[in-house]
């Protein structure tokens, strides 16, 4: 059964249990948000999706209203543009104007909507409540209520998504707020640093710490590749610098995990570019001067080309097995590498080497 | 892997996180920490107990984070997971929640399976495993009225000489409750690294070519020796756990190992050391310079995930694209032209069989490599990384370019026909607490940090946030011995047969009294010192979970 709708003179089929901005959004018809997301529950509390229902005595919240049958609805009527622009005077009378410098820039959908609805911060502001800048200890996250609109997305998202309970809303009026727990740190509230919350904030409230000053989403280019921890596969997207990685976003489209990550997936990434990297090949002296191996200390490292690496290793290798047979070689490789390098170790064990003795760290 | 393979032909996750997630009417998690290993799936389960109701049945020895959300937590002595699922199947059946259809028509071995599970009565089995009859009952209850029921466990499963049996015995229990080839149900071992269900496989296992094809089978001998134009041996080779201990043995003397740190991973690091000692070469490809580079010869710079090309396979068999984000730092490679240059040097001069089509080494990205694979491995033969750039999504088998992959295994049939009730019985651990050693250590990683911590100790924040190997121990064993949380009596000394370790004490409930939980992430404190290397006959696993120890304030 369908529900016979008109949004802006267009008729529409809908679902009898879907919202306005559900249907809307399935047809093309642009409906702003901004405490609306579709991995979470709608609470209806930023009065951004205002929109005008023929016959309504007020305007109604796109995102908590459902459709009805024969409903008509204006979405950018002149009724919903002032109250739109009303709310983000007010939003933006009580937010830091440091979009200079602010992390967000250019991915903030605060940023995004007073663009769009041409609104500038409001000669009467801004005079609200002020929080200290980075108030919590929280390694990965950088906290500042400053920018915070109290959408909530972080409350749920915590508590829909990660289902841990981190944060909740404290106070009213002006002074309402988000806050950890009973009013302590991330960590003291039991916070795994998933970042949900951050992945979901829409403005500059909750950003990454280690990422802070690297680069700000216009400038990165994102790369979608699949995490390099544990076997869930969530697929995340590298976020590159001037040839580095600077950060790890969600991938909304990632099959397995959506927009969840775990603290190592989203924050356990900067090993990359550690100075104890390997950058050359490295031999033992003993083996440049064609000495025995020495017993106890091997002796220092010496930087060789790829080539004289590979050859001794090349000669070594084939001198085990030439002399004590194939199966005096052992080979291990890796969980951690890619499928098709897994094949070539298999194929080199057993083609080049000739042994079975080819093995992982899966029993481990 | 060798259970699920004897009781079904096929040893994987037979179903998908999502249908798991989606659909289970309950969950018997056991031997996994999901929260904190898998976490990204543990918060999937959280929310079907929250949002869904589904029924959440956790075994344990340690009270893990999952216990917050379980409807019953199950709380057995380490080493007696056998006893334990005797126990539960034999209240099943009991009071008939047996799905009699399913076990009549898709499996075999149901009566002397049944004798031996009725000998285990809940009195004896709550003896044994220190769980409560009445728990034992609920339990059974719980799993034998909500259907679909899916199993999940990890390496606190495996990681024992019981290994093989403990797998044998919960595909018995899903084989009886009839919870096979349906959404939400099924047997789902969650594998621990990201591509350790790749590296099975594509053949980097002793006893089998790409695709599990035996190598003991003269078929598929046969078949790699055309296709690599190679005489290769039918011989099933050494596991990890026998080829470095083989080095005293005389029988190993040459080690490539690729990106992996024995020393940090493996059991027993005292002995491992006097094998890496006494090598005659070894060579390493890593990322940076490890606790086993010590005892290497040649160290080769390898490439990170973020620097390379090719897929991973998760543990529900999805194979996906990992991209290249940046270069290699230095000279570094992708560790596939490491191998390919590696293998040319040592095929120099060697002639191959000029008929065979895979017998070169000429790649010119890892997109040929899997074009062989495929061409070569029955379970990836539809893959290739144009269906994964496209969007497509693959679950193994994917049998051919036009076939949609498998979300769940042995739909209306097992793979090996009918599936196999095994008799399990009752195997103790093979150290057992005593005078001397009056502890159980059990081993396992924590969330923030990964494996022996090459990663993740370089990782700053999560450095910060775990900064040092930390022991759980229960607050009655604490108290006893003066361990308090702060001040200065907050150390402890833990010794085996094998070696000692000293670190932080952090006491806790997560632990039962008597046990005492320790990770392998930081070298100067790593469980591994302490551990054994029993292993498990057939699978080789060594039984991490279960060390006798003595515990002292250091």
């Amino acid at each position: 059964m369908t529900v016979n709708i008109t949004i802006n003179g267009q008729k529409i089929q809908a679902q009898p249990e879907q919202t306005i901005l559900e249907a809307a959004r399935e047809h093309g018809i642009n409906i702003p948000t901004l405490c609306y997301h579709k991995d979470l529950s709608p609470t209806g509390n930023c009065r951004i999706c205002m929109v005008d229902v023929k016959g309504a005595r007020f305007l109604q919240a796109a995102c908590a209203t459902q459709v009805w049958e024969g409903m008509e609805i204006e979405t950018h009527g002149e009724k919903s543009i002032v109250s739109r622009k009303m709310t983000l005077e007010m939003m933006l009378a009580n937010h830091p104007v440091d979009c200079l410098t602010c992390e967000a820039n250019g991915d903030c959908e605060l940023q995004d909507l007073a663009y769009e609805y041409r609104v500038e911060v409001p000669e009467w502001g801004t005079k609200g409540t002020h929080y200290p800048v980075d108030s919590d200890p929280n390694p990965f996250i950088f906290v500042d209520f400053n920018k915070c609109i109290l959408c909530r997305r972080c409350v749920q998202a915590c508590a829909e998504i990660q289902v841990r309970d981190v944060w909740g809303v404290a106070q009213r009026g002006f002074d309402e707020t988000i806050v950890a727990g009973a009013d302590t740190t991330m960590l003291e509230a039991r916070c795994e640093s998933c970042g949900q919350c951050v992945a979901y904030c829409p403005t500059g409230a909750l950003t990454s710490k280690i990422s802070r000053g690297l680069g700000r989403a216009p400038q990165v280019t994102k790369v979608t590749t699949t995490c390099t921890y544990c076997g869930v596969g969530c697929q995340l997207d590298l976020n590159v610098k001037d040839g580095k990685v600077i950060g790890v976003t969600s991938n909304p489209d990632a099959p397995v995990n959506g927009m969840a990550l775990c603290v190592k997936g989203r924050y356990g990434w900067d090993f990359i570019h550690h100075p104890d990297r390997l950058t050359k090949p490295l031999v033992r002296q003993y083996l440049l001067s064609d000495q025995p191996k020495p017993k106890g200390k091997l002796g220092e490292w010496v930087e060789v080309d790829w080539d004289t690496a590979l050859d001794i290793t090349a000669r070594k290798l084939s001198h085990a097995r030439d002399t004590f047979g194939p199966d005096s070689v052992g080979i291990l490789t890796s969980a951690k590498c890619l499928n098709e390098e897994n094949y070539l170790m298999n194929k080199f064990a057993r083609q080049v080497v000739g042994t079975n003795n080819i093995d992982h760290c899966a029993r481990l | 892997m060798a259970g699920l393979a004897a009781s079904f032909g096929s040893g994987a996750m037979s179903n998908s996180m999502d249908d798991i997630a989606g659909q289970a009417q309950a969950f018997f998690v056991i031997g996994s920490n999901t929260t904190e290993q898998h976490p990204v799936f543990g918060t999937m389960l959280r929310r079907a107990v929250r949002f869904r109701g589904a029924k959440l049945i956790v075994a344990d020895p340690r009270r893990i984070d999952l216990v917050d959300f379980a409807t019953l937590h199950l709380q057995q002595k380490p080493g007696t997971d056998i006893v334990l699922l005797n126990g539960l199947m034999h209240i099943i059946l009991q009071n008939g929640w047996e799905d009699e259809r399913f076990i009549a028509e898709r499996c075999e071995g149901f009566e002397e399976f049944k004798e031996t599970v009725m000998r285990y009565t809940p009195q004896m089995v709550s003896e044994t495993t220190s769980v409560p009859v009445e728990k034992l009952h609920q339990a059974a209850e719980i799993m034998g009225t909500h259907k679909p029921m899916a199993v999940m466990w990890a390496m606190g499963i495996t990681q024992h000489i019981s290994g093989v049996p403990n797998v044998l015995n919960l595909a018995n229990l899903q084989m009886l409750l009839g919870n096979m080839g349906i959404p939400g149900g099924g047997v789902n071992p969650l594998r621990g690294q990201n591509n350790v269900q790749g590296a099975c496989d594509l053949g980097g296992l002793p006893n089998v070519y790409p695709g599990y094809q035996k190598v003991t089978v003269a078929e598929h001998n046969r078949k790699f020796e055309a296709a690599w134009g190679a005489p290769l041996s039918d011989k099933i080779g050494a596991t990890v756990t026998e080829i470095i201990p083989d080095i005293l043995e005389g029988k190993t003397h040459a080690l490539y190992i690729l990106g992996e740190d024995p020393l940090m991973s493996d059991p027993d690091t005292a002995h491992i050391r006097k094998c890496m000692e006494a090598v005659d070469f070894l060579v390493l490809q890593e990322l940076f310079p490890s606790e086993t580079s010590h005892y290497a010869d040649v160290m080769l710079p390898g490439a990170s995930f973020a620097e390379k090309t090719g897929t991973f396979t998760n543990t529900e068999r999805r194979i996906q694209m990992v991209h290249k984000a940046v270069d290699p730092p230095g000279e570094a490679l992708p560790d596939w032209k490491i191998i390919t240059r590696l293998a040319k040097r040592m095929l120099h001069g060697r002639t191959l069989s000029p008929d065979a089509p895979y017998a070169g080494w000429e790649y010119s990205s890892t997109a040929d490599v899997m074009i062989e694979t495929a061409a070569l491995t029955p379970l990836y033969a539809g893959v290739t990384h144009e269906r994964l750039e496209r969007g497509e999504r693959l679950q193994w088998p994917v049998k051919a370019l036009d076939h949609p992959g498998t979300p769940i295994l042995h739909v209306g049939q097992f793979s090996r026909g009918k599936g196999i009730f095994h008799p399990i019985d009752h195997i103790p651990p093979a150290e057992e607490p005593d005078e001397d050693y009056p502890f159980v250590m059990s081993t396992g990683r924590v969330i923030y940090h990964w494996h022996g911590g090459q990663m993740t100790r370089r990782a700053q924040g999560l450095l910060e946030v775990y900064s040092e190997a930390l022991i759980e121990i229960n607050p009655d064993d604490a108290a006893r011995m003066g361990i308090t949380t702060n001040g200065s009596a907050q150390r402890v000394r833990v010794s085996s047969r094998r070696g000692s370790i000293e670190a932080q004490a952090w006491v806790t409930d997560r632990v039962p009294p008597g046990m005492v939980y320790a990770n392998f992430h930081f070298p100067d404190a790593s469980a591994n010192e302490l551990t054994q290397a029993a292993l498990d006959p057939v699978a080789k696993i060594p039984e991490y979970k279960v060390t006798a120890v003595h515990v002292e304030p250091a």
